[in-house]
């Protein structure tokens, strides 16, 4: 397992110089794309990363974390195996989303923004996912469940569990 | 060329592929090699018919027979019945909302369509958004031909676009030809043309929808501001919470530059004209077009001071004209058939139409596209079909967080920018959310100003910290704390922070809070002075009960109750909650098979 992770780590930082190589000498302007491409490889945009990435750029460490943490998009956190994005956008919410975020904060006994200790789930309460017409939605990971009522929310999550 | 005796549109937007079409085309044409039909029916692709509600959606053309809601294990049944035999599947023909849809058998003829004129939507839901043949066989890239070819001056584009009308689509309203000309006129080595497809607010979703179905209108209308101006590089600023249309928008670029119809020399031209395609990341000031042009440049995406105008010092400090996807889609149509016909479209000062993302409590939930001065009414109750379960209208909300509510009592107003204005509210991109009885209004005006509040960059502190004042005392109200004085002081503050703020985002957040306040102020002093949320919705103001005369002593509610709140004998005393530890979770009133629980 150790040695698993390790060369995914390696495959990681490679990626990541990659990245950083296709955009060299660009500077500042490429600096939200690096990101989001370093956030695709790594999940998040721990702080080493965000090293990385200033120093491959030539800007600062602190301009680096000021567009971050500027961007939603962006996290500073890992995020759960399966990230449960529920949406809360008007048309959710007027349909009752929030039953349903509260119905998963209580099944998973974290709130949104967090993740379970054991790394299986994180909640992330987002704007809109432009699938208004299944209102109220909540994705995981890629899969999308629409038109929900909170009962059906233990079902779903049981599902994953197993995975 | 096979000549195909039918054609299977099947939807491909956020929407359907979320329900599974992706996998419904991959049976249909398993079933079709299977039956021997491949050559006879063709299985196209396409973006948004807008009916999102009632997806997965099929259309099957010449008949214009409509599909609602098709599961992949469906077409089994629908390819032998219906292309094999003709005998079009009765059963997926009706829609499960109880609209009257079922009863016209044409998609135009539906109530749903009939009232619509699809401008901007011209060709979504009907082309295959990845192929350019199909656009081109649409007159696609036909008004940049002619441009180019004619050798059309500049000037003249711009007075093309002037005479049509043509307003932004995306918040203001500002005139589009007039924008043209102010960077037109700039002296500049570098200019560049800037499309704003950051579609942020939550409950509209036109752009993306454009974006997936017909994403060569916009390119074609980029390449037209790009010549007008005399700009040759075009960014597009796109959410990477859009996987589909991104995608489908670097593979539009592609098949266009392989065309000669982007890139160097454009139709053989002198004019040469690229596109980049940018992701925002999740910011909804990133739609302020100073943010978002920081954004491009990198930046965190803080708005700045105007003038100087983008026009004249805007991307990378050169002259830059930023317009939103909607927008642009309108203007291929405008060389098409000319500025005349599309100012004939529309009221006196709003031309042309507008596509509105018609979501929350009504029945035909999805994307309509009516011609300016159609009323609220029409769009609600006509084309939407009403709202579900014979509850009663309350209230419309557009423009989202920067918008307002508009009441019953304003139903028959026609809808153009200065309307919507009158009104409280405004156009903005295009949300149109609809609500009923159930919904309260107060907890409206929290949820946008959490949206503000959560979504303010933070550079002006009226915006910055007013909102979090303003949303604070909402919290107090609608959790049963609030004073006459607080309602006082939330119109204070509104003032202030309108004031106050450099860009639209703080401008306005205040408008859905004065908006409620002055269409359904009774509700505020409702929560304020008889401590109730008509609606149950506030749940520091709500309290459950059991009615003792319904209670059929099963205790089904005393098991579900989180806390143990309820207590009561099986089949010999009727339960009672004890409302004092009672957590308002609603368990006890899901579970009660008898409707003897209720709220107040």
């Amino acid at each position: 397992m150790g040695s698993t992770k390790t060369k995914t780590h390696d495959e990681q930082v490679r990626l990541l110089d990659q990245v950083i190589e296709k955009h060299r000498g660009q500077g500042r302007k490429a600096l939200m794309q690096v990101l989001q491409e370093a956030q695709a490889i790594y999940g998040y945009l721990p702080l080493d990363v965000q090293r990385t990435v200033a120093g491959g750029l030539g800007v600062s460490v602190a301009e680096v974390y000021g567009v971050i943490t500027f961007y939603s998009f962006f996290s500073l956190n890992p995020k759960g195996e399966f990230e449960i994005s529920v949406c809360l956008g008007t048309a959710c919410y007027v349909k009752g989303s929030q039953a349903i975020l509260d119905k998963i904060e209580e099944e998973l006994h974290i709130k949104a923004g967090e993740c379970t200790p054991d790394g299986k789930f994180s909640i992330n309460a987002c704007r809109c996912i432009g699938a208004c017409g299944l209102a109220p939605v909540i994705m995981v990971n890629e899969d999308v469940y629409g038109r929900l009522t909170p009962d059906q929310i233990p079902a779903i999550l049981a599902k994953y569990k197993e995975a | 060329m096979d000549l195909y005796r039918a054609h299977v549109l099947v939807c491909c937007g956020t929407g359907c592929t979320s329900s599974k079409s992706g996998k419904i085309i991959e049976n249909l044409e398993k079933e079709l090699k299977a039956q021997g039909l491949t050559r006879e029916v063709k299985v196209v692709k396409t973006g948004c018919f807008g009916l999102c509600a009632e997806g997965p959606i099929m259309v099957v053309y010449p008949e214009g027979v409509m599909y609602y809601r098709v599961s992949p294990d469906d077409v089994t049944e629908i390819v032998s019945e219906h292309f094999l035999k003709g005998r079009p599947v009765a059963r997926l023909m009706t829609v499960q909302t109880a609209v009257p849809l079922d009863q016209a058998r044409n998609v135009e003829e539906s109530d749903f369509f009939k009232k619509q004129v699809r401008v901007a939507l011209r060709n979504c839901g009907i082309i295959n958004p990845e192929s350019i043949e199909e656009y081109i066989a649409h007159d696609g890239y036909m008004a940049l031909g002619k441009i180019l070819t004619d050798k059309m001056a500049p000037l003249d584009v711009i007075n093309e676009v002037k005479k049509s009308g043509l307003r932004g689509r995306g918040g203001g309203g500002f005139p589009t030809g007039l924008k043209w000309e102010f960077a037109a006129r700039q002296q500049n080595d570098q200019k560049y043309v800037c499309c704003n497809a950051d579609e942020g607010d939550p409950g509209a979703f036109m752009d993306r929808s454009i974006l997936e179905g017909d994403p060569h209108s916009v390119i074609e209308a980029m390449a037209i501001a790009g010549y007008a101006i005399e700009a040759n590089q075009g960014y597009i600023y796109v959410r990477a919470e859009y996987p589909i249309a991104v995608q489908r928008l670097k593979l539009a670029i592609e098949q266009a530059k392989a065309y000669g119809l982007l890139g160097e020399h454009v139709f053989g031209s002198a004019f040469s004209f690229d596109i980049e395609i940018r992701l925002g990341a999740g910011a909804f000031v990133c739609g302020e077009e100073t943010a978002l042009m920081r954004s491009i440049e990198g930046k965190r995406g803080n708005p700045t001071p105007r003038p100087p105008f983008p026009a004249v010092k805007g991307l990378f400090d050169k002259p830059t004209i930023l317009n939103n996807v909607e927008t642009y889609a309108n203007i291929p149509v405008i060389f098409q058939k000319g500025s005349e016909w599309f100012a004939s479209l529309g009221t006196d000062k709003s031309k042309g139409t507008k596509v509105f993302a018609l979501g929350g409590k009504v029945n035909n939930v999805g994307l309509v596209e009516i011609p300016m001065g159609t009323t609220v009414r029409e769009v609600v109750f006509d084309i939407g079909g009403g709202i579900p379960n014979n509850k009663a209208f309350k209230a419309v909300q557009t423009g989202g967080p920067s918008g307002g509510c508009i009441p019953a009592k304003l139903l028959d107003t026609p809808i153009d920018y200065d309307n919507l204005i009158a009104v409280g509210s405004m156009m903005g991109s295009g949300g149109m959310i609809v609500m009923d009885e159930d919904t309260c209004m107060v907890d409206i005006a929290k949820f946008f100003l959490e949206f503000t509040v959560d979504e303010s960059c933070g550079k002006c502190a009226p915006c910055r910290i007013g909102t979090r004042r303003m949303l604070e005392i909402l919290e107090k109200i609608t959790g049963g704390t609030g004073t006459m004085e607080d309602i006082e002081a939330l119109e204070r503050l509104a003032v202030g922070i309108k004031e106050g703020s450099l860009c639209a985002l703080g401008q306005t957040a205040p408008n859905p809070v004065l908006s409620t306040l002055k269409h359904f102020r009774e509700e505020y002093i409702e929560h304020v002075t008889d401590k109730r949320c008509r609606c149950g919705v506030c749940k520091g103001l709500t309290q459950y009960f059991i009615l003792t005369d319904l209670c059929k002593m099963c205790g089904l509610c005393a098991k579900r109750c989180p806390v143990g709140c309820i207590s009561g004998v099986l089949g010999k005393e009727p339960f009672v909650i004890d409302t004092a530890k009672c957590i308002k979770c609603g368990a006890c009133m899901q579970a009660c098979k008898f409707k003897a629980v209720v709220k107040r």
